[in-house]
């Protein structure tokens, strides 16, 4: 079942008075469950791409629909709910808010969505207990290191209950320690949950682990690789 | 839990939250005093005004107070006094002779008003008795007794038992005099109205003057309670159809205009006060925002919609005004109440004061009204110095802001 299908989508910038296509003609489609990684270098669009699969931003032209639901053209204010309900996000940093624990970050999330106090809490439980950090339910951002950070933004995302999961450049400020073990993390959930996760990443590490990866340079897809188990490969 | 969030929020930098907190506190702070301390001297003012001056009611012939000509008497004065003194709410009642004089001592002379009582009406009616500081007022039975002002004792060089000598216009028209014995001496805390009024018995200047003891100029009435004032006055007038009714409002309109100017003054001060502080929050809530634009684009990217950001920034601005306007306000509020005991000694410009009629150690007044008037301003300050913030913050676009350097 496709969760994503995208359609000849085009973003263009005008940057000095010339329009930059960051996005030029991409199709694409994403199946549920699948772990999927957007390569390429710098500039090449993966962080455009991500944002319209997300809804953070509009396309130009094209289609983007998303179990079945066109958002290339859905207004500001249904996009923001269609995000709280159907997408988790886990960006590179400032994924937490500072003044609330891990527990109230992932809780956070529930509320906007109106669901009530006691299955936050349980729900919130549960999601700390599968990142591994139930020991630090009640620390603030300040006080988890890099790596247990995004494992909480790893489990916020979750909790809305999404579709799936965008994630840029999850890895970018950790160690290879945390990265291996947010991987892990992502990975059982993948597993297990059949939660389908796109990450946009330089990082050789999370290309190993994915199913398919595909490449992107100056926004058109010039490779679209569907791997055994990574790791196994090598 | 937005709430929270917006309370946590404003602790996330102390020095910067308490700074401002500081500034808005102070304002409110010196707010609530000078509106309690304007409001103690105002009452003080007003009290004077009609325990010791005017009294509530005053009531006399038509054309005496355009013209205040002796001839212009009440007759039945008795009457119109027993007659007032039978209405529900009124505490006391007196008759009164005003006269104008010279009076003149051994060494000099002054004008004065002379205002002929009945001591013991007089002292239900005003509290002159309690400013007497030497001698005694009007009691005993000795002949023509006065009773002047510390001002006027001065002025005259004279002082207790001293001769003083009235001269002024009788009825018939014709000049005469009367010596009079200086018997007290009173102090008020108005210095005008102590050099001008002299007080004499009613049987005294009535005798001399010529006027028969059934006649006077004025009856001046108090009340039980201040705020019937407008329904007795209406019941007095209509009692006494053919004479002039009036409050101590409309006789003494300098005092009764300070009243009613000051809440309006108080209002402005503030409100200057106020805007002065929004520009300050203002400063505070686009730094707080700057500093926080990938939160705040991260936060929009998974789903908080731009009503509840709007909120979220709304409920940290007003918080932050109120925190600094309740310090603010119990600082006040406490300060006032200390010094509502002990007064401000404002001794050091009593000569001024004391011309103008106020007290010189001005007691603050506390008031829960006025205090929650002011917490309404400082909620709406905050509610106004939020609008632009929270308004910058939702025009951010989440894929920008989240990768925008700040």
């Amino acid at each position: 079942m496709k969760v994503i299908e995208i359609k000849n989508l085009i973003k263009e910038y005008d940057d000095a008075e010339v329009k930059v296509k960051a996005i030029n003609g991409v199709d694409l489609a994403i199946e549920e469950g699948e772990f999927t990684v957007i390569v390429g270098p710098s500039g090449s669009g993966k962080t455009t791409l991500l944002n319209l699969m997300g809804g953070l931003d509009k396309p130009t032209g094209g289609e983007i629909n998303i179990n079945h639901t066109s958002i290339h053209d859905m207004s500001d204010s249904k996009l923001i709910n269609f995000r709280l309900n159907n997408i988790g996000f886990v960006f590179q940093a400032y994924n937490l808010i500072p003044v609330l624990t891990a527990r109230e970050n992932i809780e956070f999330i529930m509320e906007l969505q109106g669901r009530p106090r006691a299955e936050r809490r349980k729900r919130s439980v549960e999601l700390l207990e599968a990142v591994g950090l139930i020991e630090r339910i009640n620390s603030r951002p300040a006080k988890l290191s890099g790596g247990q950070q995004q494992r909480v933004a790893v489990a916020r995302a979750l909790a809305s209950k999404p579709r799936f999961i965008l994630a840029d450049e999850p890895t970018a400020n950790l160690d290879s320690a945390s990265t291996q073990n947010l991987l892990d993390i992502m990975e059982a959930l993948n597993h297990e949950e059949k939660m389908t996760f796109i990450f946009s990443t330089h990082d050789a590490r999370v290309v190993r682990k994915a199913h398919r990866v595909i490449t992107l340079e100056d926004g058109k897809i010039m490779s679209d690789v569907m791997q055994e188990h990574g790791e196994k490969q090598q | 839990m937005i709430w929270s969030v917006a309370w946590r929020n404003i602790w996330r930098n102390k020095l910067r939250s308490a700074v401002i907190m500081m500034a808005i506190a102070i304002g409110i702070f010196a707010s609530v005093f000078t509106w309690a301390f304007y409001r103690g001297m105002v009452d003080q003012r007003i009290q004077t005004a009609i325990l010791t001056e005017a009294s509530h009611i005053q009531v006399h012939h038509p054309d005496y107070l355009v013209n205040p000509d002796q001839k212009s008497r009440i007759s039945g004065i008795n009457h119109l006094v027993s007659g007032i003194d039978t209405l529900k709410g009124v505490k006391a009642v007196t008759k009164r002779i005003l006269v104008n004089a010279m009076a003149t001592s051994a060494e000099t002379g002054s004008g004065v008003r002379i205002i002929g009582i009945d001591p013991d009406r007089e002292k239900q009616v005003t509290n002159i008795y309690t400013k007497i500081k030497e001698g005694t007022y009007l009691e005993g039975g000795k002949r023509n007794p006065i009773v002047i002002g510390s001002e006027l004792t001065e002025k005259l060089s004279v002082g207790l038992r001293t001769k003083v000598v009235l001269t002024l216009q009788a009825m018939d028209g014709t000049l005469t005099s009367g010596l009079f014995r200086v018997e007290g001496i009173y102090h008020t805390s108005n210095s005008a109205y102590d050099e001008m009024n002299v007080f004499v018995k009613y049987g005294d200047i009535a005798g001399l003057i010529g006027l028969d003891s059934l006649s006077g100029h004025e009856v001046a009435v108090l009340l039980a309670d201040h705020g019937e004032l407008g329904d007795i006055t209406g019941k007095v007038r209509k009692q006494n159809p053919g004479l002039d009714t009036k409050t101590w409002k409309e006789i003494m309109p300098e005092v009764s205009m300070v009243e009613e100017t000051m809440d309006i003054s108080m209002y402005i001060f503030i409100g200057v006060v106020l805007v002065a502080l929004i520009f300050g929050i203002i400063n505070t809530m686009l730094m707080a925002i700057l500093e926080r634009v990938k939160e705040l684009g991260m936060l929009m990217a998974v789903g908080m919609n731009k009503m509840r950001v709007f909120l979220m920034i709304l409920l940290e601005t007003v918080l932050l005004s109120f925190t600094g306007g309740i310090i603010g306000m119990l600082a006040g509020y406490f300060v006032t109440v200390l010094f509502y005991h002990k007064g401000i000694n404002l001794s050091m410009f009593a000569e001024a004061y004391g011309k103008l009629g106020y007290e010189t150690r001005v007691h603050p007044v506390p008031d829960l009204d006025i205090d929650l008037k002011v917490a309404l301003m400082v909620l709406i300050t905050g509610i106004l110095a939020a609008l632009y913030p929270a308004w910058k913050a939702i025009q951010l676009k989440p894929a920008e802001a989240l990768h925008m350097d700040v």
